[in-house]
């Protein structure tokens, strides 16, 4: 299995010493404020590639990618990402794929995979 | 002066206009050549033999038009009347208006308005010697010749299909003034030389005289007036043509002859755009050859085939949708009439037009992969289809022979996908990847499953070792004997994976492979016609829906002799070609490994 990866755009709070010698934890705010959050990314693409509404987070794209054998690289993450407006993960995620297409071969939606991936390219340049 | 008139000016201006045109483009492109080039172009300067080649290659190619005679008699005779039969018009005429006026120099104009100038009844010196009216019967005989090609131009435009073209290219209004032009030049000329040989009684030959007799007595006034106005006229539009062909279609006559040489000279396309380059974009002729083999008309996008990409390369004004809409498949490549690298091309732009240079491929960890003489690289794609390395690796400890797998667990992207992608730096990067783990294991022998990692591998990576794919090993395999064979002979068609064949050039092997262990059938569209299975990595903007109907097509095609196997070569366009085909579809690997006496028990 591999490491569950920290999720670093949550907004941390100092912990207080006292609280963390009885052995208090408080966890990581989780919440996402999808209003705030920068849309403009899966508008643009839902122009540029039509077929990506028609995803359905199956994950057989990230069983079959060949850089997810190598590390923890999830075509179905960046698809979150997309839907929740994380621009500046979503730019270090997408800059790992090999683009072999494999995942398009296996999408059960026919979802044109390899055009998003590069229509993300794009589009992250164009809004800067 | 005696022999000049005022209406040879438009011609003459035109043609001068020209000349200095191509001469200031030809020096353009010979500039802009990679300097490795221009050392090719003056090696050959020197050696004679070679420009003789060259001039029969232009013979046979420029005039003759070999090539489209292969594609279509018709159009091959149609292209010959005006390309041969005009050149022959120049050349006879020159010599024809030398004779006449007994002087080496002539003005340019002379020749071609010769029937104005002289028009007498005797019968001229030279001829008393040898043939009689011999100039006069050539000339109105190799007009009637390119008469005859006009005709079927007209034909052509309201019946392609006749001429084996079911698609014609769409003209942009350039092309059209041009080729109204073209087309009117000699229809004029006919008109201009028997109204003047009508009106004077004499000086034609057995066409302009007969049907200027005829002209005169229907209008028998003022026909002096009306062949000097088709004489003007004549010159207007030959001016016209001569005007217009340095921005039209046109332009492919004088660019093609340059294209015939700097081949000859050893010269190939680059990565990027050269001088080579521009000169290609320049020779095509936009007969639309292209259009009607490109599969894409299947999947309904009509408006990126070569023809219309390379008039937007010209134009300078290409869309990066245009570049995209491709399969890179070569069918287009392999008929194109003047071997234009319509591929490459194609690649030349996606690189310019790619932005994005950034990758991070810093998670690839370097492992040991082990030594071994004999290295199998599976590619990603037989990852999704197991059964293909499954018998690689069956057949190879069948026969023995220690190997290692490269890409068992994991494997790196040989880096074509990228590569068609226009994303130079990120192939790079991959191939860098993939070569250190070759080059640590030491191989001397590299076979791959996938022609399109094959393609790569071969014309990229510059790997100092040996390197095969799977039906070039397995074959040498059978023919040293080192697997025994007991074919089982089922009706098998076989499919010629794009980057295998006319990728690599590779057909026989494969066929060679089959023929031992199954009964290959015939099918309509095999060796370099092969059709794509639409799984294309090359296309990016096609939907599944598109793909799906081009993979339809071929599969119509390649079961329309009712095989019991659909044999390919390759892991994408057997995985593409399982989803629709009724017939069980196998890699030739498998049809091996499953013919092995030993192993036929466990399958």
């Amino acid at each position: 299995m591999h490491e569950q990866r920290p999720y670093r755009f949550h907004r941390t709070y100092p912990i207080s010493a006292d609280l963390k010698e009885f052995g208090y934890t408080i966890q990581d705010d989780r919440s996402i404020d999808l209003d705030r959050n920068d849309k403009r990314i899966i508008d643009l693409l839902k122009i540029y590639e039509p077929s990506i509404i028609t995803c359905i987070a199956c994950g057989s794209c990230t069983a079959t990618c060949s850089t997810g054998h190598f590390t923890d690289f999830n075509i179905r993450r960046v698809h979150t990402f997309l839907r929740r407006g994380e621009t500046h993960l979503l730019k270090e995620e997408i800059l790992k794929c090999m683009f072999c297409g494999k995942c398009q071969l296996v999408c059960p939606r026919g979802v044109n995979l390899r055009n998003l991936v590069l229509s993300i390219n794009r589009v992250i340049e164009q809004i800067g | 002066m005696i022999n000049f008139n005022l209406f040879v000016l438009p011609f003459f201006l035109g043609l001068l206009y020209m000349v200095f045109s191509i001469v200031r483009t030809w020096y353009r492109w010979i500039n802009t050549l990679p300097s490795i080039d221009k050392v090719k172009l003056s090696m050959v300067i020197r050696r004679p033999r070679q420009i003789l080649a060259t001039l029969y290659e232009v013979f046979m190619e420029g005039l003759i038009h070999r090539r489209m005679w292969k594609q279509n008699p018709l159009l091959g005779y149609m292209h010959m009347s005006f390309a041969l039969g005009w050149f022959l018009l120049i050349i006879l005429g020159n010599l024809e208006s030398r004779i006449y006026s007994g002087t080496h120099l002539n003005a340019p104009y002379y020749p071609i308005f010769l029937k104005f100038f002289i028009h007498d009844k005797l019968v001229i010196f030279f001829e008393i010697y040898t043939v009689p009216g011999f100039f006069r019967f050539i000339m109105d005989f190799l007009l009637l010749f390119i008469l005859s090609g006009l005709i079927l131009a007209f034909i052509k435009r309201k019946k392609s299909k006749w001429f084996g073209m079911h698609r014609t290219t769409e003209q942009p209004f350039t092309d059209k003034i041009a080729l109204t032009c073209l087309w009117l030049i000699f229809p004029l000329r006919l008109l201009a030389e028997s109204y003047t040989a009508g009106y004077y009684r004499g000086g034609g030959g057995f066409l302009t005289q007969s049907f200027g007799n005829l002209l005169s007595t229907i209008t028998p006034i003022a026909s002096g007036v009306v062949a000097y106005t088709f004489w003007w006229a004549y010159s207007l539009t030959l001016g016209l043509f001569f005007i217009m062909l340095p921005y039209s279609r046109y332009m492919h006559i004088p660019t093609e002859i340059l294209l015939i040489f700097f081949r000859h000279c050893g010269i190939q396309p680059k990565k990027w755009f050269s001088g080579f380059s521009e000169i290609e974009v320049q020779s095509c002729s936009r007969c639309g050859v292209c259009l009607d083999v490109c599969q894409l008309n299947t999947a309904g996008i009509t408006d990126s085939q070569a023809v219309y990409f390379i008039r937007a390369m010209r134009e300078q004004f290409v869309k990066e949708e245009i570049t995209q809409k491709c399969m890179v498949c070569g069918r287009c490549q392999d008929v194109c009439p003047v071997g234009i690298h319509t591929d490459s091309l194609r690649l030349i732009k996606r690189r310019e037009l790619n932005t994005s240079h950034l990758s991070d491929f810093s998670y690839i960890r370097d492992g040991k992969p082990g030594s071994c003489d004999i290295v199998y690289f599976a590619g990603c794609m037989s990852q999704l289809t197991p059964s293909i390395p499954r018998s690689m690796t069956g057949i190879l400890e069948k026969s023995g022979i220690s190997f290692l797998f490269l890409d068992k667990e994991r494997s790196i992207c040989c880096g074509r996908p990228l590569m068609l992608a226009g994303k130079d730096k990120q192939t790079h990067d991959l191939m860098e990847f993939n070569k250190t783990l070759i080059r640590q294991s030491r191989a001397k022998l590299l076979v791959t499953s996938c022609p399109i990692c094959y393609r790569i591998f071969c014309e990229e990576y510059n790997l100092p070792i040996r390197i095969q794919h799977h039906s070039q090993f397995l074959l040498d395999l059978i023919k040293t004997g080192k697997i025994p064979l007991q074919g089982i002979f089922r009706k098998v068609s076989y499919h010629d994976p794009c980057d295998l064949g006319r990728g690599s050039g590779i057909y026989e092997a494969p066929r060679e492979l089959l023929g031992k262990v199954a009964d290959l059938v015939k099918v309509e569209h095999e060796y370099n016609d092969a059709l794509c299975c639409g799984g294309s990595l090359g296309i990016f903007t096609a939907s599944q829906q598109q793909r799906d109907m081009m993979t339809k097509e071929a599969l119509q095609v390649l079961l329309k002799n009712e095989p019991d196997v659909l044999a390919t070569a390759c892991p994408l366009c057997k995985k593409t070609f399982t989803k629709h085909s009724p017939v069980r579809v196998m890699d030739i690997a498998e049809l091996i490994h499953a013919s092995i006496p030993a192993a036929i028990n466990a399958i």
